[in-house]
């Protein structure tokens, strides 16, 4: 499980997460929507120390994310990351892609980090594109690549962040499908999300993040059907129309 | 009468292989050495902060900009001075070296910095530690961007060696004065030295280009 709890977090004067709190249990899919700057990728860095906090605790699994003493390096390949832009590795194929950090993080022999990485590409539908460099393929299929590479590693949780906002519009639906996807695969994901409707079908919980703080949580039905608060509304009409 | 001036032979091949010899030696010294420094300074520039790297920048321009002839002739009556007179073979080697790495720090950070940040942050949340990301990551990208332009340095730094003979090394150049002023035959001899350095550059900078257009289809 992830939790969260009261998580403040500054850049220089500007307090971006101001007491965040949430949770996450296995197997649970939450999204997070808000608007440009409201904090939303930068809780995710926190989630998995990309990002340092300044006060509050974030939990995984027992481990304190925070806590100095914590292998951190350790601690990231139980939270696999995809973000906005799909960072393929050009010098290596799409197979190597996939395999190298099974391989030089875990230490698997080349054989066992190969054929994960085969299962895993196969996953995504990416099997018939083992020896094709990254930058010859599309983006839908980059991140795709970039969701097989992170699941490799056999992460316990998932972090998304915003990774269909960068796509052409025909392409989204491939990758949101991919999510799906692992959604029935029983995978505890959390969403960064502007794909509304999306989030309405596969999250448990949705968070909808105003200026650093959590506005409104709750089930999809209650938070997008039946927003309370007039910012939620407001911003679920701006994005909807 | 016999002439003062013995005309060029086959018995000079020798000497004139001598010559060739140690340009190349010279040559391949510099750009090793060069190419090491230059990635641990290009490596260093890339990540330091601000105030390090003008500290190193500074030292670097200064490098780049002074002509390698003068720094070649400061550094030995610097060390002569000193009372330590060099070998020119060690004080070239020295001087070139240092002026190849000034270059090529610059083409190595030029490289790392085209890796994006993101690229980084990707491979770390991987679980990579920082010098994996380094290692595997980083490194290879960027080594294969900067291919052409590390060729350019390099081929320079093989028409640079030639100034290495106004300290006395007995590179190709240093060889062909003397046996232009024992047989006064510069053209022919001249010619046979730029023949050289076009057969050693100029398939060099062609494959620089091929690799140039590859990479950028
Ligand atoms: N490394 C950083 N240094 C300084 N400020 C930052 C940094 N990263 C983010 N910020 C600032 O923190 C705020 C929150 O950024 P964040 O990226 O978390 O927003 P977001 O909700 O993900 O927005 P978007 O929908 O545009 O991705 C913004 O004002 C941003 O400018
Ligand atoms: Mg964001």
């Amino acid at each position: 499980m992830i939790s969260i709890q009261n998580v403040r977090k500054s850049f220089g004067d500007l307090e971006v997460l101001k007491g965040i709190s949430l949770d996450v249990n296995k197997g649970e899919v939450l999204s997070i929507i808000g608007g440009s700057g409201s904090g939303k990728s930068t809780l995710l860095y926190c989630i998995n120390a990309i990002e340092t906090i300044q006060s509050g605790k974030i939990i995984v699994d027992d481990i304190d994310v925070h806590n100095p003493s914590t292998n951190q390096d350790k601690l990231r390949q139980k939270l696999g990351m995809v973000f906005q832009q799909w960072n393929s590795f050009p010098h290596l194929t799409v197979l190597e892609n996939a395999a190298l950090a099974p391989r030089i993080v875990k230490g698997l022999s080349k054989d066992e980090a190969l054929s994960i990485a085969e299962k895993e590409l196969i996953h995504v539908g990416l099997g018939d594109k083992f020896d094709m460099y990254p930058t010859k393929m599309s983006g839908g299929q980059q991140q795709r690549l970039a969701i097989a590479r992170a699941l490799a590693m056999k992460p316990d949780y998932m972090l998304f962040d915003e990774i269909t906002s960068a796509l052409d519009p025909e392409l989204v639906g491939e990758v949101l499908d991919t999510l799906r996807m692992l959604r029935e695969d029983g995978m505890t994901m959390i969403c960064v999300t502007h794909e509304i409707a999306f989030a309405r079908d596969v999250s448990d919980n949705v968070a909808f993040f105003n200026q650093g703080v959590i506005e409104e949580m709750g089930t999809p039905d209650q938070v997008i059907n039946n927003p309370q608060k007039e910012t939620t509304r407001k911003f679920l009409s701006k994005v909807l129309s | 009468m016999g002439s003062f001036f013995t005309p060029l032979s086959w018995n000079d091949s020798g000497f004139i292989l001598t010559g060739v010899m140690n340009t190349i030696t010279i040559s391949l010294v510099a750009i090793i050495a060069g190419t090491l420094l230059g990635l641990v300074v290009g490596f260093i520039r890339s990540e330091a902060n601000k105030a390090a790297n003008t500290a190193l920048g500074a030292v670097l321009d200064i490098l780049r900009s002074v002509p390698l002839i003068i720094q070649l002739i400061l550094f030995t009556t610097y060390i002569g001075a000193m009372g330590h007179p060099l070998d020119p073979f060690v004080a070239g080697s020295i001087v070139l070296s240092l002026y190849t790495m000034a270059f090529m720090a610059e083409v190595f950070r030029g490289g790392f910095d085209s890796v994006h940040g993101s690229m980084i942050t990707a491979a770390r949340s991987l679980g990579m530690t920082y010098w994996q990301a380094v290692r595997y990551v980083q490194f290879p990208i960027s080594l294969r961007a900067i291919f052409p332009s590390w060729l350019g340095v390099a081929l320079s730094v093989i028409k640079d060696s030639a100034l290495v003979s106004v300290i006395g090394y007995m590179e190709l150049l240093r060889t062909s004065e003397q046996l232009i002023s024992r047989t006064q035959q510069p053209l022919e001899i001249l010619i046979g030295v730029g023949v050289f350095y076009f057969i050693i550059s100029y398939p060099l900078s062609l494959y620089g280009k091929y690799v140039e257009r590859k990479m950028a289809v």
